[in-house]
């Protein structure tokens, strides 16, 4: 049995039955999960916990979910110390949370999991969702193990090889002609005319849940304890709001000491619009239409922007934008200090490290996690100039003309 | 009779203009504010549609047309 006990209006704390909706009816804000969390207290230590499954299934009581999961295998992903990144970087107690290590190669499998479980349980046969890339290989795989069947919708600009990663798993694939609104247009009126399981709609209030997971691990890997800077992506900024709440509900139920965590939000320059607000000193995240090879994080509208904002400013956290040159520099370095592939999102988060750190806003004391959230080999076609072998012909002597005499 | 729920987000040259009981008025829509933020140089207005279906999509056509931007309400649905 879980500790959920309704869904409450995020705006104006209107509570709700746990139901596959996601919009208040009053005042058509998102809603989430609330838990009745003195009960949860009660059943939970920290030896228990760790004494879970090696996945993020061993935080089940702290997920919404009552049956049996659907899992396949994800989570409890490594927490490195990046010794040499943090190095470059001028950080001394840098951590890299690599989630390109989860079944699908990112963190979409956190929420995907929770929400496929929840739609199960629910009794929906089928599940939805509208992704380029990540959201839409981790659907079409948790459909396949649950044995659902799969609508996966993507714009039509969409390179075919993109979506190799999701074909696999045999979703149904459905094209749209049309800009990338339109999808969303059109998935937003799909979502209300069938009976599925929209992943991101109808069932996000549970998609999100799946992410707090990151904030959980993060700190019993790092010994029971919050960490003092988080920089992590953000596209719909959930993933961003979910890890604070994490954080925040392991030291509510006394597992880790009360957080002094600083948020800080990285975006694409060529989308975002939280970011845009943050430095405005708005409340208010103005849409935009998104310009950028950062495709993963490459959202104009951001469903949870704003309270992605509220985070970055409540925890006295920041919010940095990096252009698309210096994720691919980011991606570089990453990779060739700490031997992690991330997608551009990872490049990201490394290029805002680098300013938040050279311009002392993350001090070099300070304990710094930064999230790396998706595997680069899914987009490895903007790294293509990258590859510039030495052509030799087959001798010794070939070699060492082209490459001089190896030390 | 279809119902949707929509974000427009207004220019400020648009501010002053009676856009959303125009909306109404021409294409027989009912239109519920839900919530709001409007001042003289920029506004956001969270609103349900009801109506039928082809005067809904044609009023969304129009309004943007007018330089509205118009979203779902849920935000963007296609993630990476």
């Amino acid at each position: 049995m879980s500790f959920a006990r309704a869904l409450r209006c995020r705006k104006c704390g209107q509570e709700y039955p746990l139901q596959p909706v996601n919009l208040c009816d009053f005042c058509l804000s998102p809603l989430e999960v609330s838990y009745d969390y003195k009960a949860m207290a009660r059943v939970l230590s920290r030896e228990k916990l760790a004494g879970g499954p090696l996945s993020m299934w061993r935080y089940r009581d702290m997920l919404p979910v009552e049956g049996k999961e659907v899992d396949i295998g994800t989570g409890l992903t490594p927490l490195v110390k990046a010794d040499n990144l943090g190095r470059e970087l001028g950080l001394d107690r840098l951590y890299i949370k690599n989630d390109c290590l989860n079944p699908t190669y990112s963190f979409k499998d956190r929420a995907v999991s929770v929400a496929v479980s929840k739609a199960r349980e629910f009794g929906f046969e089928t599940v939805a969702c509208a992704s380029t890339g990540n959201l839409a290989a981790s659907v079409a795989a948790h459909a396949a193990k649950a044995n659902m069947g799969a609508y996966v919708f993507v714009p039509s600009n969409v390179e075919v090889g993109k979506l190799v990663g999701t074909a696999i798993y045999n979703p149904v694939l459905i094209k749209v002609d049309g800009s990338y609104d339109d999808v969303n247009r059109l998935c937003a009126e799909v979502a209300r005319r069938y009976n599925w399981g929209f992943i991101n709609i109808n069932l996000r209030p549970y998609y999100a849940e799946g992410s707090k997971t990151l904030g959980y691990e993060v700190a019993e890997q790092l010994g029971w304890r919050a960490p003092d800077c988080v920089v992590a992506p953000a596209a719909s900024g959930l993933l961003f709001t979910r890890i604070w709440k994490g954080l925040d509900e392991l030291a509510m139920l006394g597992l880790i000491e009360p957080i002094n965590t600083h948020m800080y939000i990285a975006q694409a320059a060529g989308s975002s619009p939280i970011v845009n607000a943050f430095n405005a000193g708005s409340v208010h995240i103005h849409p935009v239409t998104p310009d950028t090879i950062v495709k993963s994080i490459a959202i104009g509208n951001p469903a949870d922007g704003y309270y992605a904002l509220m985070v970055a400013r409540q925890s006295g956290g920041g919010a940095c934008a990096v252009d698309d040159g210096e994720a691919i520099a980011g991606m570089q370095l990453l990779a060739q200090t700490e031997g992690i592939f991330a997608e551009a999102a990872g490049g990201v988060v490394v290029g805002a490290l680098r300013k938040l750190a050279a311009s002392g806003v993350i001090k070099r004391s300070e304990l710094t996690v930064a999230s790396i959230t998706g595997a680069g080999p899914r987009t490895q076609e903007i790294l293509a100039d990258i590859v510039r072998p030495f052509s030799v012909q087959p001798t010794l002597k070939s070699v060492e003309e082209s490459i001089g005499t190896p030390v | 009779m279809a119902k949707t729920q929509v974000m427009f987000t207004f220019p400020q040259e648009l501010i002053r203009e009676p856009i959303i009981y125009s909306l109404g008025q021409q294409f027989k829509i009912v239109t519920n504010i839900r919530r709001a933020d409007v001042t003289e140089n920029k506004g956001w207005v969270i609103l349900e549609l009801e109506g039928e279906e082809k005067d809904i999509e044609q009023g969304i056509a129009w309004v943007t047309s007018k330089g509205v931007r118009v979203d779902p309400v849920v935000g963007d649905v296609v993630e990476g």
